[in-house]
Order: C-alpha cells, then structure tokens, then sequence
C-alpha cells in the first residue's frame, strides 16, 4: 500500500495509529491519582514529541543513511522558526503559509551550508557544521536583532501587517490557526476519572509528521537511499563506480534541513515565539542523542528516541519531594524518608542526571539504541508465542 | 599599540586553557581512539577539587575556647580546624594558598578518577562506533555535572588566587609604554607559565621516556604497536590518567579566573573540540597551536576597534577561523591523512 | 589505434621520477599485462589511468577523449572500470544492492534524484542483476552482508560489479595479490572467460608470472617508470633485457 512493501506499510499505519491515539495511550492514569504525574497526554508536550520526532527523522535522514554527523542541525531549526514568526507577522496568521516557507527557507539555508561544509568528511564535516551554527546562533543573539528580536526573540504582535486577514478586532493578538481553527483549541472528553485532550495544534503536527514519516520510508527504499547508503559504506568504491558522491551528498543535506525547517516551522505554529538558543549547539546535541538513543539507521528510531527524551525533561523535571511524599506515604515514616531522598537527587531539577544515566544505560546495554531493545522484547516474545508483534509495539508506546 | 598588545596577552591564557583542554583531549583520541565528550566535565572537577580543597581547609571547629560578650553570652569559639595544626599564621597561609595547593591535591585525584573512568567505561568502547563514544561520554558528562551540582549547588563560588597574586603587573611601563597602559593581573601570567610548563611536561614525557616513545608509535600505527607484543592497554589506563590530570590542573588553575560551576566544563567542551579539529585530530602539536591562535583571535575581535567595524565578531570569530582553516587545509593545521575522514 | 592511448607521461614526485616518457598503447578487445618490479610506477600509472592522479606531461586518451582532468566518476562514466588490490565493495550492504548499485550509475549518470521511487519496484534493473550473479555464480548469496564474505568471494562480486557497468576497460591491480593458488586458479578462469565472451578490453597489473602467461596476449615490461619492452608473452619470457632487468631477480 502507497507504494510500499507490506512490512512498511504496517510500521506507517502502527505510527500513524499511535498518533491518532495519543491522547488516550499517553493518558493511561486517571486525573487526580498519584500516577497521574506520568501522564504525557496534555497538548504541550504531544505536540513535542511530533515536532522533535519531525526533526529527529530528518536528521537520521542525513546521519542515518551516509554516516555524516552533522552538528549544526538546529541552525535550520532556527531559521525555519524565524521564517514562520515572518509570514505568520507578514503574511497570515494562518499557519500553513507559514509552514511552508519555514521549509523553504530551511532548505535554501542548508543549500549554502551544506555546500560549503560537505568539502570535508569525519568530523571535519562535523566541526564545519557547528561552526556555521554557532555563528548563526551568535548572529540572530546579537547582530541580527532587527530580524531575529535578539535575546528576547521574535514574536507576532498586534501591530503586524498581516496583508492577507482581516483587521483584528477586540485588541488581542490573534492566535495562529489553520482556516480559523486556532492551534490551542482542545476538545476535552470525560470518561469517568479519565480527561483526554484533543488538541488541534497537535493533531496537525501529528499529521505532518506522518506524511514527514512516510516520506522518510519512501527515501530510504530508494534507488536515492541506496545510493546514499553506499557513499555511507565505500565512497571510494563509489567514486569508481561513476558516482558524484557531491551532488548526491548535498541533495540529502538539504532534505534533512527542510525537516528541520519543518519542526521549527511547526514550533512556531504552535507557540509562534521564536528565540536564538533554538540555533545553539545543546539542541544540535539534542537531535543527535535523540536519534542516536533511538536506533540511528532505523526507520521508526528517531522517533522513539525524541519522544523518550521529551518525555524525560518535561516529566521527570516536574516530580517534585511532596509528590514522592505521597507516593510512598504507605511506607513506614522511616523507610518513606529513605525512598524519599535516595529518589530525591533524580528528579525535578536532577533530571538530567536521570537522562545522562538514560544515556550511558541505553549505550551500554542496547548497542542499536531503543529499537535493538525493542527487537529483542520481540525475540523474546515470539519464543514463547507465534505473534511477536507485541513487543515491538509495547516498544513504540512511550513515545506517541 | 598598547591595546594591541593588551590583547596578546589576553588571549594568551584563555588560548592557554583552551591548548590544555585541547590536549588532553588529543592525547585520549590519537591513543585511546576515543571521541571524549566528558572532557569538559573533567576540566570541571579540576575546578571543584580547589573548591573541596579550599573548603576542607577552611573547615571550622570548636576551639574549645569560650568567648564572653559584652552582655555576659558565652559563644563557642570556632576556627579553621587548620590553625590548630599548623598554628593561625601558617594555617592562614595555607588556606590562602589553596588554589596552588590543590594542584597537588588534584593530581592523584585527577588520575584517579581518569583510571576509574577508563577501567569502568571507556575501555569498552574503544571498538565501538564513535557515535556510541560520543552518547555514552556525553551522558556520564551529564551525569558528573549534576552529582557536582547536587553538593555544590549551581551557583558559581569564588575562588580567589592567594593575595601575593591579586593585582596587576604594570606591562606597559616596563616596555616603554606609559604607566598602566597594559595592566595585565598577575594570576593570569601564572596561568600562562603555568600552561607552557604543563604542556613542555607532557611532551618531554613522550618525547624522552620509553613509556612516552610507545604511546607515540601506537598514536601513529596501533595495529603495529600491538602486534609488537607490548601491552598497550596498561598504556592507555595510564595514557587516560594523565589527560585526565591536565584537564583537572586546567581546571585547578583557572578558577581564579573565572569562578568554577557545574557547567563550566560544557561551555569549553565545544570550543575544545573546534580547537582539536583545528589543530588537525591527533596532533598533539596542532591542538596547542590552534589553542593559543583562537584564544588570541578570540580577544582581538574583542578590541572596541574591531568591534565598532565589524560588530558581534567577537562572538563568532573562533569559529570563523575554524571554518577558513579547515576549508583551507582540509586536515586542520598539523593533522594527518585518513584520520578520523570517515 | 588503441583504445587506450598512452604518450610520453611523466610523473614526479619530489625528486623521485615514477614515470618517465611512458608510451602505452592498449589495442581493442585484447589483455594487456603491465609487470616490472616494485617501485616501477605500475600503480602511479594506473592511478594516472583513473584520475587519482594528474601526470605532469603527456597525455592519456580513452577512445579518442583525454582523460586528463577528469575526476574518477567521469573516466568511470566514459567507460573505464577498476578493480582493486583488496577488493573495494560495499561492505555494509547486501550482495545484490552492491550490484544494483553500479547498475543505477550506468542508467542513470553520475547524479539523479530518484528518492521517491523504490529499489524493488525496478524489476527490470533487479533481473538484470540476479542474471550478473548467475554468471559469476553468486546467486545463492545475494542476500548475504558483503563484508562477511571470503576474500575470493568479494573478488568476484568487486568483478561483477565493473562488468555489470559493461565497460570498455576493466584495469585490475593485482587481482590475485594475496590469494591462494586454488583462488588464483578460478579468478585467472572468470578472467579468461570475461575476455571470451565480452568485448572488453583488459589491462593488467600483476606480480604473478603465472598469471600473466596465462592471460595476457600483449606484455609491457615497466622498470624504473620507463617501458623497456613491450611483446607477446612468448617473446617475453625469452627476452635477454627482461630476464636481466626483471625475471632473473624473481625466478
């Protein structure tokens, strides 16, 4: 089905199902109990975990096909976001304009980058690549400041043109919206203790990153993803084989800037506030762990990997000492502080300990990142029962 | 003029920290062939075993003494448990020595923590994909940054350098110039001198021991070395130590400079790296080089008259040259061929 | 005319002269073996051949058209196909992809952006592929990974790989360097075998008299970057200045 082979098509409509499902699988606990801490399923963060999982696979497309570590990729994060506060000041604020031209302008910005950088292999791409960003980075925080807002960033105010709406009325800042549904609008449903949220902003960015998804699907099984494996494997051998590796090389770089272009594009539509740390090295770092801890290579990787660590910094930073308090309150008084204070330096502001040690696990333990380990819960399944898919599946959950 | 050379001179010790980080970082790549992300990280803990160093000095105890108020109260008398050892003059020397002291402190534990870290961890890697070296140093980096942070809290603490170095050497009246024209504060030229003692050490070390001359051939040719019989993995525990140590004394050295906290190691990782790629990736020679000509470039574009011509470019600048150098030579300054291309 | 034109080509490294005055001419069709000792710039030529590197003067024609200048995808692309001393495949791939790939290159040129499309969708490009493996008796591994291959083995896929591309000029560096006599055996009968059926042109660089007496119809003698004599094999093996200057030391 849509040009793909059957094992494809199944993974497409798996992620194309927990995206639908979201709100309910990320909504597992009933409000009001003390499990409902974990839950993931409020529209801030389901929209983070798309746009990340948007800019995570285009950044596998890049890392995972030809081995080029490229670690400026938040740069066309950044002039995506930028563009789209633009068009969404300029032109509308219906988002879709604003999409598109933060993928545009990603991509031509990645054109001259990649250009330039793609002269060099190893890590003196890598080097190359952060150079440009950092310069970017430092530019749009300084010297920029009449395009990019400077330290405070760019946002959409009340006096922005907007040539093509209507004249706002009641004085507020209009909200971003596609066809006059705005992003923030939710339709909350009640199922006994249970609140599930549906978000529009979150049902958009979960359908680009389907469509994103299944592009990637269709890259990697052709005759272009080949090609783009092989330089991975032996450029010298490519060289002799007839292969401009360049053209080949720039090609990908430039899509896989356009989906970063897309995620910021995609940020902005939601929050429209764009800042220059977007462009800084810690969120290049960020997609690189993410697709790394994922499975690099691997289709659905990437995505697990950004929703994991989304998960962590929004979930586990926000479980504070009164919370465990309550957890362990049935605990003796002793052992309840004991629980407490030796979980105590993990959690709230101690996430990124919690993080570092997901890190360092994950690396240690399962070589090829979260989708080796989900196919080894599978093997180990499908020993014991014919239908394995369970493992795989229970695998993907966390991150839709 | 005089700013001219004011600026040499600052970009002498932050060229110097960053030739240092630089190193070590060489040394553990062109050995271990280990890509370490948590070398900030050990820069940083060499800034915190001054501040553990500088506190346990500090640390007050009862006298046993009792101290009547004028009102008739009666306070304990404390005082640095120090005093009671060495006596209050030599005591009061030694806690405003602290940051000197700590580089003897610091080496043994540097070392250490180099030796666990490469036992425990990194020798696991060495076969492993660089990406795999790059996650798991990057997350234990996380993860000695936030132990740091849970007992030392995430503010910066002074350190100060003892009072015989607080101040500035008048430079320009020494050279003709006029009086305070060049003022240039004394700890910044230890830190200086300090650096080029460490890094001629380093390289007397592998130029003239036997120990030095093998981990030279096996930067250069490790299958050979290895082949030779010779056991290079004691070589590498050791190899990590030492790197380990210059990062820490880097570290040690710099707080009264900048005043140390947890993420201080991140902030100069980067730069380290873009220093390393320069230089030209397992050159040991090239790291320092590219570490002193992006400190100095870094402090020009810093000059009022760089910046009103060409403003922000202080904030770019290293990079800039990064990106001139390795488009102009594709190896970085001194680096060879078929290291580290693919 | 041959199909590969050699004229006075010189090389020079620092002081080193590799080539000097080297005048080749490789006819249409035939095997051609190069010999000479170590250091007698057998592979700088080669490697003038394919675009690694720029001789200082002279020229090299291919069918007409300099080769000079143009980078090793282009000579590729004109025709001319090498493979290595230590077969150069695509370790990370299966055998099948590492033969498809040569055959996009063909199709296609040196760039096409063809990212929407499958691999599995082109049929006629996957037969033609399965046919390549069934030639050179590799079809029960097409799906095996390339680098846990034997050495022999990725001889012949490195082999199938340029033939796919239908060359004009298959150069081979020392195809049997490091191979035992049973391998040396199979690859010299694949070899003999191309030449038969295909019409492509060979030129040789071999170590291995045994080899090259089995293949070659025309030898070039090289010593000290300069040809000292090129004939048939038969004449060859009786020549005074080639038992002095080469096979005296190796016999």
């Amino acid at each position: 089905m849509f040009g793909l082979n059957t094992k494809d098509t199944r993974l497409l409509l798996i992620v194309a199902l927990l995206v639908v499902l979201a709100p309910f699988l990320l909504n597992p606990f009933p409000e009001g109990s003390a499990l409902a801490q974990f839950n993931a399923g409020y529209p801030d963060l389901m929209q983070r975990f798309v746009i990340f999982g948007v800019f995570a696979i285009g950044f596998n497309i890049l890392f995972g096909l030809t081995g080029y570590l490229s670690f400026g990729h938040a740069a066309f994060l950044g002039a995506g976001s930028y563009a789209g506060v633009w068009m969404l000041k300029l032109l509308t604020i219906n988002v879709i304009p604003a999409i598109i031209i933060s993928t545009i302008v990603a991509g031509m910005f990645a054109l001259l980058i990649g250009f330039i950088s793609l002269r060099r292999s190893g890590i003196y791409f890598s080097i190359l690549t952060l150079a440009f960003a950092q310069m970017a980075f430092a530019l749009a925080a300084s010297v920029l400041t009449p395009i990019t807002g400077g330290e405070t960033g760019l946002q959409t105010s009340l006096n922005d043109p907007r040539i093509l709406d209507a004249a706002s009325e009641g004085g507020n800042i209009p909200a971003p919206s596609i066809f006059g549904l705005q992003m923030r609008d939710s339709f909350e449903l009640s199922v006994g203790e249970w609140l599930f949220t549906f978000n529009t902003g979150y049902y958009l960015s979960g359908i680009i990153m389907v469509l994103a998804f299944y592009v990637a699907i269709r890259i990697f099984r052709s005759p272009f993803g080949l090609m783009l494996k092989a330089i991975k494997s032996n450029q010298q051998r490519m060289h002799y084989t007839g292969v401009n590796t360049r053209p080949y090389m720039l090609a990908c770089f430039v899509i896989s800037g356009m989906y970063a272009g897309l995620a910021g594009g995609l940020m902005v539509a939601m929050d429209p506030l764009a800042g220059a740390e977007r462009m800084q090295w810690t969120a290049s770092g960020e997609v690189v762990l993410m697709t790394i801890l994922g499975g690099t290579g691997t289709l659905i990787g990437p995505v697990l990997g950004a929703g994991l660590i989304k998960y962590f910094e929004n979930i586990f930073s926000k479980i504070n000492d009164n919370l465990l308090h309550q957890w362990f309150a049935f605990l003796p008084d002793g052992m309840e502080e004991f629980m407490v204070t030796i979980i105590h330096p993990f959690i709230g502001k101690g996430w990124h300990l919690t993080l570092g040690l997901l890190f360092m696990g994950v690396v240690i333990f399962l070589p090829g990142g979260l989708v080796e380990g989900g196919q080894r819960i599978a093997r180990l399944f499908s020993r014991k029962k014919p239908s394995g898919k369970d493992g795989a599946t229970t695998r993907t959950e966390p991150a839709e | 003029m005089d700013q001219f050379i004011l600026q040499i001179l600052n970009g002498l010790d932050k060229g110097s920290a960053y030739a240092l980080i630089a190193l070590g970082l060489t040394l553990i790549f062109g050995t271990l062939g280990v890509v370490n992300f948590a070398h900030g990280a050990l820069f940083m803990l060499g800034a915190f075993c001054t501040v553990t160093l500088s506190r346990f000095l500090s640390f007050e105890v009862d006298t046993g003494e009792v101290m009547k108020t004028a009102w008739g109260t009666e306070n304990p008398v404390t005082e640095p448990w120090i005093y009671g050892t060495l006596g209050e003059v030599t005591g009061q020397t030694v806690i405003d020595w602290a940051v000197p002291l700590s580089i003897l402190f610091s080496i043994p534990v540097m070392i250490g923590i180099g030796v666990l870290m490469e036992r425990g961890l990194i020798k696991h890697f060495y076969k492993r994909p660089h990406a795999d070296q790059i996650l798991v140093t990057f997350g234990l980096a996380i993860v000695l940054q936030e132990i740091i942070k849970y007992y030392f809290g995430a503010n910066q603490i002074a350190t100060p350098a003892p009072a015989a170095f607080v101040g500035s050497f008048d430079f320009g009246s020494l050279i003709g110039f006029d009086a305070n024209s060049i003022i240039y504060p004394y700890w910044r030229i230890i830190y200086f001198c300090f650096s080029l003692v460490l890094i001629a050490a380093v390289f007397a070390f592998l130029q003239f021991t036997t120990f030095g001359m093998v981990v030279r051939a096996g930067m250069s040719d490790r299958e050979t070395v290895g082949l030779l019989g010779i056991n290079i993995d004691r070589r590498f525990t050791i190899m990590f130590g030492i790197a380990a140590a210059v990062a820490g004394l880097a570290g040690v050295m710099y707080t009264p400079i900048v005043s140390p906290n947890y993420h201080m190691g991140m902030d100069f990782l980067v730069i380290s790296f873009v220093v390393v790629v320069v230089g030209g990736m397992g050159s040991l020679g090239g790291a320092v080089l590219a570490g002193f000509i992006l400190g100095t470039l870094e402090s020009f574009a810093s000059m009022q008259f760089v910046l009103e011509r060409l403003p922000g470019i202080n904030q770019i600048v290293i990079y800039l040259a990064a990106i001139v150098i390795l488009l102009t030579r594709p190896r970085g300054l001194l680096g060879r061929k078929g290291v580290m291309e693919d | 005319m041959g199909i590969l034109e050699i004229k006075d080509v010189n090389k020079r490294f620092g002081g080193l002269q590799a080539l000097g005055d080297v005048n080749l001419s490789v006819k249409q069709n035939t095997v051609h073996a190069i010999i000479g000792p170590n250091g007698a710039g057998k592979s700088t030529l080669l490697n003038c051949l394919v675009g690694k590197l720029i001789p200082d003067t002279g020229s090299v024609m291919f069918d007409g058209q300099s080769v000079l200048g143009r980078t090793p995808y282009q000579i590729n692309q004109m025709g001319i196909s090498r493979v290595f001393q230590t077969p150069e495949i695509f370790g990370d791939l299966s055998v099948i992809e590492n033969i498809m790939i040569p055959l996009f290159a063909k199709r296609d040129g040196a760039f096409r952006l063809q990212a929407i499309s499958s691999v599995d969708s082109q049929t006629e490009m996957r037969e033609r592929a399965e046919e390549m493996l069934e030639e050179v008796g590799m079809q029960d591994k097409r799906h095996m990974h390339a680098a846990s291959m034997s050495r022999g083995d990725k001889r012949r896929l490195e082999m199938a790989m340029c033939l796919i591309q239908e060359p004009r000029l298959l150069l081979l560096d020392e195809p049997t360097a490091g191979m035992a006599r049973a391998d040396t055996n199979n690859t010299i009968d694949l070899l003999k075998e191309i030449s038969s059926t295909r019409n492509i042109t060979m030129a040789i660089i071999e170590h291995d008299m045994h080899v090259v007496f089995s293949l070659a119809e025309r030898i070039t003698v090289l010593a000290q970057g300069t040809p000292l004599v090129e004939d048939t094999p038969d004449n060859i093996k009786g020549h005074p200045k080639v038992r002095e200057a080469y096979l005296g030391e190796t016999d």
